[in-house]
């Protein structure tokens, strides 16, 4: 449990770490807070000839509030958030969220770029973007694009995210008024990754107004149901028989199987969960 | 045992305080000495690579690639090390029957669990050893593997060792009284359930580590060992690398942890002794987090099919079980592996009034990592079997669990005596301890808050254990059967010429406050101020000899021997004093540093200067007179073979019957420890004990795929239980001291661990109960919950 050994560079600006990870040579792969890729390479699970360690980048820093919409730097890191005055008025999810995401250490240097960046189908940040219809922004070398959440998380640990370009920023659209968050996961241990979780947002909670729940935890990557959604539009919050339609939605997910829950257990969490956050919404 | 009656109201005695221990500077500011902080000069570092499979034979083996790595110095097979190391198997004697096969400390032509040795890399650094194992290439053959301890037994399993025949290590059969009749006599309901307790292991925060040093020039190995058991180790290096006794030195100085999982023999430790030997330059090995999951021992493991008989005034009639475990693929040297189950096998039922008993235990070899002593062996599994079915066959009859239990327990005024399994018991308090844990927990206020939370649909429920432990074991335990194993201890305490108590014992220090309690027993019964004591423990050259500290050992056993040599010591100095002050010696006592008059607490003269006379100007004192400012005893239990402590316990859950989690409300436990030294460190063992018991019971397994590969080797994977998530737990102590020593103290190391998982299964089956349904699986995991509630 030792790192194969590797270079390593701390560029201070973003069009150096960009020009590092451009050039194919150099094996590089950026390094955020290191909360996921340290154990990776003390694993030899990951073994990057070079480390680009953006924490001297200053561009990836910090969150902008231009009204509507919340860009967050992708070296934010979740302390950094969480101790953002405007947090609960403009992203109530995340402050409902900030809390589950592991362990107040990991959380001092865990950033939301790195969160993003792996997603961990379990991980709570890709499932928030989902949800509240976030856009990611990808630079490299050559320039920069914008990525609506639903099309940036693809499978396992995949994102449309290309080797040579760094997530720079998340916009998050902000809370418009009268919106109801609800977020409710269920992890073995607090701080643990959740065996099934969903957060949500919806216009008006009786009735259910374009409500836009993602579950976290149950499958590849982060997921939005439209039928399980379209199924709860208009219905009261405890209303069982909505919800047991909805669920029926759940068919077409393909859980995960693993240690900590079987792709049964699972698909009846994903029901617990969804009615214990619309109790909430 | 009679011995000085005035120890413990002396005024200033320390037994019984909550003295804060010394040693809790020096860790919180970062000065402990841990093995992997021994940095020698020309040290080099082990890596290993450890076979992949369960079970294959090893075809060949490549290392060309891995020697020409940067920083290589050299590379072993297990053939390369045979030449060094004799292979050493692990039985006992007093275990009759019992089978193990020769062990190599890296495998030799046949590699039998995922995670044994298989070639050790030596180089300059860690990682630079690390870097050399991936390259080296083994050509394995896979071959059929028992991993399954379940169908090891059958005919058709793959036999481990060909010569044996079978996989069964080992078997007993305990029958006492008439079984058969008394679970069929009129009147008596039988229940009857199917246990089943996961692996787990120690999981301590310090891995397992050695320096080993060798010097040619005095054939003199030195062992810098995170181990609890020194001595032990030296005959063990000396044994099997052939290397005089005397010349092996084992050094234990902090170590982080232990819970028994540092009293073993393990191939890795002993190559790298023997690597340190071969190329005359220090080797260290520190196993980490992957490697201690994979090859630290394990525990647990049971598969148990259990009865229980009860008439219907609620008295037990008749227990009957049938235990199989399965060990991995050799019985660890030299404990042996069969040890749990010959646990399990004594203790069931032990607090009981039980005359019909019959339980067969069945040890089996399976291709997994081995199985041995951890924390409470046996302990959880036998308490969980008997308080298990004692409180399913009170709801069948219908009676309140407390009750049950009140018309069970073994008198407190009924001992000495014996358990149905033969264990002789004495000095033990469970009525006591349960009338005083239905008190401390407010029994019926908590039963009305059930009553009122099933009406809302929310389960709780409270689940109780009366238990015994095992400690102070007398040579009964090992050295009977031929381990070489102290059971005695030994205390050395020395006046130096400033007026300060040197004090060596043969106990150990794991983290758990050995020391702290040594001192403090040698300061009061002495009489200097704790602060002028200074400890040392855990260095086979300096210490008296003896076992170390396991078994809730170190404190009963330990410290009597301490309290002994204290006093001891004390007397010899009075006769010095006497002759300097022309009194009678038995008119002065010490106190507080100073020799005083016994009547009145006068000082008549300073330690410092009857010490100083003695040593710098011994021309002032009369010729005949020859002080002795040192004193050394040794202690053994010698009635018994065991100490038994009692304790009862009770868990308050919630279940959440909707996602399987168990929330853990409360915990209280009852401890008769006898008496207690320090109530701050018997209180923090209880409640550490508890929380581990709490990961056995709701958190932790080491889980196997079907061939026999650990899928769980890290801490993300592998759940012990968390601060957050842990309850207030209630401790109250009841002291009854032992009679087997003045000192009075049993061990209360290990009680948490065996009772908290009884009384969590009994509380989750409470809050089940309306729902009828119940489990007997551990860990009882959110998945296993919903399973048994029909959910999934
Ligand atoms: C004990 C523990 C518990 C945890 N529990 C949770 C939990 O409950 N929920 C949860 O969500 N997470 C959890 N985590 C994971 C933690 O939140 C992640 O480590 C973190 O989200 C990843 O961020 P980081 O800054 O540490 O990324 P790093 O570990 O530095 O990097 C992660 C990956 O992203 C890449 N990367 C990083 N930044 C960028 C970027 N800007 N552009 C492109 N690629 C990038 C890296 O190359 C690497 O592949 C836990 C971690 C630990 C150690």
């Amino acid at each position: 449990m030792k790192a194969p050994d590797f270079r390593y560079e701390r560029p201070e600006s973003l069009s150096a770490a960009l020009a590092l990870l451009a050039d194919e040579a150099n094996g590089a792969q950026p390094l955020a807070g290191g909360q996921s890729l340290m154990p990776m390479l003390n694993f030899r699970v990951a073994a990057p000839e070079m480390l680009v360690d953006l924490s001297g980048v200053a561009e990836l820093r910090g969150i902008s509030d231009s009204g509507d919409s919340i860009r967050i730097g992708a070296m934010t890191r979740y302390r950094d958030l969480a101790e953002w005055s405007d947090l609960e008025a403009k992203l109530p999810l995340v402050a409902l969220a900030l809390p589950h995401i592991a362990h107040h250490a990991i959380r001092n240097r865990g950033t939301i770029g790195g969160s993003i960046s792996l997603a961990d189908p379990a991980a709570e940040m890709p499932a928030l973007m989902m949800a509240l219809d976030a856009e990611i922004t990808l630079t490299s070398a050559d320039g920069e694009r914008t990525v609506p959440a639903s099309e940036f998380f693809l499978g396992f640990y995949e994102t449309a995210r290309e080797e040579n370009e760094l997530v720079t920023s998340v916009r998050v659209p902000a809370a418009t008024s009268g919106q109801r968050s609800a977020f409710y996961e269920l992890a073995p241990r607090h701080g643990d990754y959740a065996m099934a979780g969903v957060a949500m947002v919806a216009d008006a909670a009786s009735p259910i107004t374009n409500l836009r729940a993602a579950f976290f935890g149950i499958a590849g990557q982060p997921i939005r149901l439209s039928v399980l959604e379209a199924a709860l539009n208009g219905k009261a919050p405890d209303d069982e028989a909505a919800i047991t339609v909805a669920t029926a939605a759940f068919d077409e997910v393909d859980f995960i199987d693993d240690l900590k829950a079987s792709a049964a257990t699972r698909r009846h969490l994903a029901g617990v969960v969804l009615k214990r956050a619309l109790a909430e919404l | 045992m009679t011995g000085p009656a005035t120890i413990f109201d002396r005024p200033n005695t320390y037994i019984g305080q909550p003295t804060p221990r010394q040693d809790t500077d020096r860790l919180l500011q970062g000065r402990g000495k841990y093995v992997d902080d021994v940095q020698l000069p020309r040290m080099v570092h082990a890596a290993f690579h450890r076979s992949p499979h369960a079970h294959a034979k090893i075809v060949s083996i490549d290392v060309s690639a891995a020697k020409a790595m940067p920083g290589v110095i050299a590379i072993y097979t297990g053939k390369d090390l045979a030449e060094t190391v004799t292979p050493y198997v692990g039985v006992l004697t007093h275990l009759a029957g019992l089978r193990s096969a020769p062990q190599h400390p890296i495998a030799v032509d046949v590699a039998r669990w995922q995670g044994e040795p298989v070639v050790m890399v030596v180089a300059t650094s860690r990682a630079l050893a690390e870097d050399a194992v991936e390259v080296i290439e083994v050509e394995y053959d896979p071959l059929p593997a028992a991993c399954d301890a379940e169908t090891a037994l059958d005919a058709s399993a793959p036999v481990i060792h060909k010569d044996f025949g079978s996989n069964l290590a080992w078997e007993r059969l305990v029958d006492v009284g008439d079984v058969e009749a008394a679970l069929k006599a009129e009147g008596v309901t039988v229940v009857e359930r199917e246990f089943r307790f996961g692996r787990h292991t120690g999981v301590t925060l310090e891995p397992r580590s050695a320096v080993c040093d060798y010097d040619p020039s005095e054939n003199q190995l030195t062992m810098y060992y995170s181990g609890q058991a020194p001595h032990m180790m030296q005959v063990i290096l000396s044994k099997h690398l052939g290397v005089p006794e005397e010349n092996v030195r084992v050094i234990s100085n902090d170590v982080g942890g232990s819970f028994g999982i540092k009293i073993h023999t393990y191939g890795d430790e002993v190559a790298a002794a023997a690597v340190a030997k071969l190329l005359k330059r220090p080797v260290k090995f520190t196993a980490d987090r992957h490697e201690s999951f994979l090859t630290d021992i394990h525990a647990r493991d049971h598969v148990v099919t259990g009865k229980m008989g009860v008439d219907a005034n609620g008295k037990i009639v008749a227990i009957d079980f049938d235990d199989l475990t399965g060990i991995g693929p050799f019985s660890m040297y030299p404990r042996t592996s069969a040890i749990e189950c010959n646990q399990v096998l004594n203790l069931t039922g032990a607090p009981y009034d039980l005359e019909n008993y019959r339980a067969r235990g069945r040890v089996v070899f399976q291709n997994k990592n081995m199985m041995c002593q951890y924390r409470a062996v046996g302990h959880p599994i036998a308490m969980a079997i008997c308080d298990g079915l004692i409180e399913d066959a009170a709801r069948a009859i219908n009676i309140d669990p407390v009750e049950m239990r009140r018309r069970n327990l073994m008198r407190d005024d009924s001992y000495p005596r014996a358990s149905a399994s033969g264990m002789k018991l004495d000095d033990l308090s469970h009525q006591k301890a349960l009338d005083r844990l239905v008190e401390i927990m407010d029994y019926e206020a908590l039963r009305a808050d059930q009553e009122e939370a099933r009406k809302k649909g929310i389960h709780r429920g409270i689940g109780f254990v009366s238990m015994v432990e095992v400690t102070n074991p007398s040579p009964m335990f090992y050295g009977i059967g031929g381990a070489p194993i102290a059971s005695q201890d030994g205390a050395t305490a020395r006046l130096d010429a400033g007026g300060a108590l040197h004090i060596s014992s043969s106990v150990t220090e794991q983290g758990q406050g050995t020391n702290a309690i040594l001192a403090q027993i040698a300061a009061g019964v002495f009489g200097v101020p704790i602060e002028r004591v200074k400890v040392t423990t855990g260095d086979t050259a300096t210490v008296p000899y003896g076992g170390g500290t396991w078994a809730s050992r170190g404190a009963g056993i330990g410290g009597e021997a301490m309290l002994q040599a204290a006093h001891a010591l004390k007397e010899q100095v009075l006769d010095v004093a006497a002759v300097m002050l022309q009194a009678e010696a038995d008119t002065l006592d010490i106190r507080n540093g100073a020799v005083v008059d016994a009547k009145n607490g006068t000082e008549r003269m300073p330690l410092a200067d009857l010490a100083r006379t003695v040593y710098y100007r011994g021309n002032e004192l009369p010729s005949d007179l020859n002080p002795e400012l040192i004193a050394t005893r040794h202690y053994r239990v010698t009635d018994f073979p065991f100490v038994f402590t009692n304790g009862a316990m009770a868990a308050h859950v919630e279940v959440d019957t909707d996602t399987g989690f168990t929330k853990v409300l409360g915990f209280w436990a009852v401890e008769d420890c006898g008496r207690v030294i320090n109530p701050m460190l018997v209180d923090e063992q209880v409640r550490g004990g508890v929380v581990q018991g709490i990961g056995g019971a709701l958190y932790e397994e080491c889980i196997y795929s079907e061939d026999g590969q650990m899928l769980n080797t890290t801490m993300a994977d592998y759940m012990v239980p968390m601060a957050a998530e842990m309850p207030d737990i209630v401790v109250s102590h009841i002291e009854t001291p032992s009679k087997t020593s003045v000192l009075g103290a049993k061990g209360a190391g290990e009680a948490g661990t065996g009772g908290a998982p009884a009384a969590l299964l009994n509380a989750v089956n409470d809050a089940l109960a309306p729902l009828d349904t119940s489990i007997w699986q551990m860990p009882m995991t959110p998945e296993r919950i919903l399973k048994v509630l029909g959910k999934v």
